[in-house]
């Protein structure tokens, strides 16, 4: 039953102050089992929604419910959520075991039993040996797992997670990602997980809220923002993406005619519901551009000039100006590399249809 | 120095010295840098703070005047058994070291010394003073002769004082302000009660500190969480408030407090307008008086430190304990309170140690019976000048800190905070 919904937001709004609403009018349904991220830049909402689940902050309008109940009067220490927080908040005075067993002993479990579950908890996250270490004794990443471990010992279906890795290098960071979403797979557990390091929230999610300004922009798997954004925030804020602002002069159909200010003319697929005459920022990715005689095939063929040249290893990115437009982007694999290319020369780019979406009008 | 270290391999550094020396010898390295960086400071304390601090304290064990005065006597007490009178000889090394001491005019400072311990021995010594020498009638000994003279010279328990005094330190101060002499077996025994005074007032001094004590962490403790949760900006400017009363001199405080408790004071003269009593409440010039000025003054040094450690627990601890289960009460008594403990601990530790050495207020604001040790320290100084008493109640209240604050450190292990 992966589709089931555990939480569900209905119209939920929130403001702090009474005069901005930090989350407006928040509809959202968080499956069973899926690892939901919710992304987006600070200050957009993103731990104000997840303290609102949790309990610690109220909606100031809406409903949230949670395995069917209304959870909105049900108080945060009866809500039987996971949370593990960016700053651990393993308690200091308590011992890696003891602190696994705070949940356990509020249950009113038996002693050995709290002593399995305790065991079962350490090996999971694997530091059965430091049970008896104070968090103080303990690196950064063991006190995260000792944390994610007791976000989970009490076996909760819901388990909230607020920037964990924010205080790690970034190597360990990578590496507690992986560790989060296998421990994730194994256990089946519903997380709902804030950052804004979309690296992160695509490799972990199964689903990415991209929140901007309390209002979630899109949500998707990481596939669909990455090849699909519904807007030009999201195309923006998800990957590298290049932008080429026009007029709309055109339609047919899923596609649409865009003309560039030195009056090309580009086919790109028609996302916003945008008429004839108006502004529209395109979104093309950079991997999605060919170069010269790759470009033949493509409906869209412009001249660009090559600004710079930039060596990675395991491609190379070329920094061009397109129809008078700077900062436009091209990967190029090192194989397909042309070793007589200098800055300053005029290239012909080109992209299918299919690769460019006509997005509502940036801000210029 | 960088050494590299593998679990596999036997705990030594690369030059084969086993680690642990190795770390010893770093950690030691630490220590000595530490050292030298407090070593100004500490030659500081140690010339204006140390050095008195001994030497007053040797005052409370101190007992020149007799030895020195009546050497010859102390001297030739030295075997005497104490049961009998003693011998004739000790009568002659008496007349000799009073014939000496009227010379150099030292008799009263012996006399002083030894009234202390028996009344009457003042006067019973100026007055053999002044006879010296005698002049024994035919066939009478000079033991004779003093006898004659005053017969308390035949009472043992009068040589007994003398030749308790025999060495040139003594208990008796220290004795005395426990409450405790040296019996006729010479065994520490409480002095009967009519004359105990001091067992009563360190009572009532460890008493008193104990509730101002309480009521400062009573009131300070939810201030300091009340700030604490405040931002900060709120809380800086509500922090100027509770420091206000430190920029003032206690004694302006105590006497503002005078005018606003006693019975025409405005407490009272505002209470009666209310007609919320009758008559004018007792507030000024007893206990009560004393607790409220003293709760007053010294509520900063709660607060302070309470605060300081509360402001670094993250609001996440107390969140973590709620989303694991608990309920917030439990929680804040299990995750928030021991988390305060250290920095609340050192606060009222501080509190309790200012009190038992407090002097102006209850000199001020309180009876009699509010007077705590350190008014008998200034008693003993400036009105009787009896230095050994003085020494003797000050050493105690020191023990009594050093006790204190031993307790401390073990309880919040505050000698994790060593050098280097
Ligand atoms: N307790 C509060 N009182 C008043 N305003 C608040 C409070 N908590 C958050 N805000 C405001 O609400 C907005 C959203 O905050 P929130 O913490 O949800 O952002 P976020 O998306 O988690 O950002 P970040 O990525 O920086 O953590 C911010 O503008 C913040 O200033
Ligand atoms: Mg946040």
């Amino acid at each position: 039953m992966a589709d089931e919904v555990l939480v569900s937001f209905r119209g939920v709004q929130k403001s702090y102050d009474g005069e901005s609403l930090i989350v407006k009018n928040l509809d959202l349904d968080i499956r069973r089992g899926e690892f939901l991220t919710l992304l987006g830049p600070s200050g957009s909402g993103k731990t104000t929604c997840l303290m609102m689940l949790a309990g610690f902050e109220t909606p100031s309008h809406g409903e949230i419910h949670f395995d069917g109940k209304l959870l909105n009067h049900i108080p945060p220490h009866k809500r039987n959520i996971g949370m593990v927080f960016q700053n651990y908040a393993l308690f200091p005075h308590m011992t890696v075991a003891e602190n696994l067993a705070y949940p356990l002993t509020l249950r009113k479990m038996g002693k050995s039993e709290i002593a399995d579950r305790v065991k079962n908890g350490l090996a999971m996250v694997r530091l059965e040996s430091l049970g008896h270490r104070y968090p103080g004794q303990l690196s950064g990443g063991q006190q995260q797992r000792v944390a994610l471990a007791r976000a989970l010992v009490f076996e909760p279906k819901l388990v909230l997670m607020d920037e964990p890795l924010g205080a790690l290098d970034k190597q360990l960071r990578e590496h507690m990602q992986l560790e989060i979403k296998h421990l994730h797979e194994r256990l089946g557990v519903t997380v709902v997980y804030v950052t804004h390091d979309q690296g992160e929230a695509l490799t972990m999610s199964d689903r990415v809220a991209v929140f901007k300004d309390g209002i979630i922009q899109q949500i998707d798997t990481a596939s669909t923002l990455y090849e699909s954004p519904a807007n030009s925030f999201v195309a923006n804020f998800i990957g590298e993406n290049n932008t080429l602002r026009g007029e709309v002069v055109d339609l047919a159909g899923e596609l649409c005619d865009v003309r560039l200010h030195d009056g090309a003319l580009v086919k790109a697929r028609r996302v916003a519901m945008l008429g004839s005459g108006e502004v529209t920022s395109m979104s093309v990715r950079p991997e999605r551009v060919r170069l010269n005689a790759a470009a033949a095939g493509c409906e869209n063929r412009l001249q660009a000039r090559l600004m710079e040249f930039i060596y990675l290893g395991d491609h190379v990115r070329l920094r061009m100006e397109v129809a008078g437009q700077g900062g436009f982007i091209v990967k190029v694999p090192v194989g397909e590399v042309d070793a007589a290319w200098q800055v300053g020369d005029m290239m012909d780019v080109g992209w299918m249809a299919r690769d460019v979406r006509a997005l509502d009008a940036l801000a210029a | 120095m960088s050494e590299s270290f593998s679990m596999n391999t036997p705990l030594t550094a690369a030059d084969g010295v086993p680690l642990k020396t190795r770390l010893q010898q770093q950690r030691r390295m630490r220590q000595l840098k530490a050292l030298l960086l407090v070593l100004p400071l500490a030659l500081f304390l140690l010339l204006t703070f140390l050095v008195p601090i001994a030497t007053l304290l040797t005052r409370s064990v101190d007992n020149p005047e007799v030895v020195s005065v009546l050497r010859e006597t102390t001297q030739a007490l030295k075997p005497w058994d104490g049961k009998s009178l003693p011998a004739v000889a000790v009568y002659d090394a008496l007349s000799r070291d009073l014939q000496r001491a009227q010379a150099e005019k030292t008799v009263p400072d012996a006399a002083k010394r030894l009234n202390m311990e028996q009344s009457g021995f003042r006067s019973l010594l100026q007055k053999t003073a002044r006879k010296i020498p005698l002049a024994p009638e035919a066939g009478q000994s000079t033991r004779d002769a003093f006898i004659a003279l005053d017969e308390r010279w035949g009472d043992v328990s009068h040589w007994q004082v003398i030749a308790r005094n025999g060495s040139s330190w003594t208990p008796y101060y220290l004795m005395s302000s426990l409450d405790l002499r040296q019996g006729a077996d010479g065994k520490p025994e409480l002095v009967p009660e009519d004359e105990r005074a001091f067992l009563s007032i360190f009572g009532r001094t460890l008493w008193m500190s104990f509730w101002v004590t309480v009521w400062c962490l009573a009131l300070g403790y939810p201030l300091a969480y009340w700030l604490a949760t405040l931002p900060t900006r709120k809380s800086n400017l509500l922090m100027i408030l509770v420091l206000l009363p430190f920029w003032t001199s206690v004694l302006v405080r105590v006497a503002s407090w005078i005018v606003l408790l006693q019975s025409e004071g405005l407490v009272n003269g505002a209470l009666l307008w209310l007609g919320i009593v009758d008559a004018p409440l007792e507030l000024a010039f007893n206990r009560t008086g004393v607790y409220i000025a003293m709760v007053h003054i010294l509520l900063p040094f709660v607060i302070l430190p309470a605060y300081s450690v509360m402001k670094s627990i993250p609001p996440s601890y107390m969140r973590a304990a709620i989303s694991l289960g608990d309920h917030p009460f439990a929680a804040f008594w299990k995750i928030y309170f021991p988390q305060t403990i250290a920095g609340v601990a050192a606060g009222a530790l501080l509190v309790f140690i200012m009190c038992i050495g407090y002097y102006i207020t209850p000199a001020l604001l309180g009876s009699p019976q509010e007077q705590m040790v350190s008014y008998y320290v200034a008693f003993y100084t400036n009105v009787t000048i009896n230095w050994g008493m003085a020494a003797a109640l000050g050493s105690l209240l020191l023990l009594a800190t050093l006790l204190l604050y031993g307790l401390y450190s073990r309880l919040v292990g505050a000698n994790r905070l060593s050098l280097g």
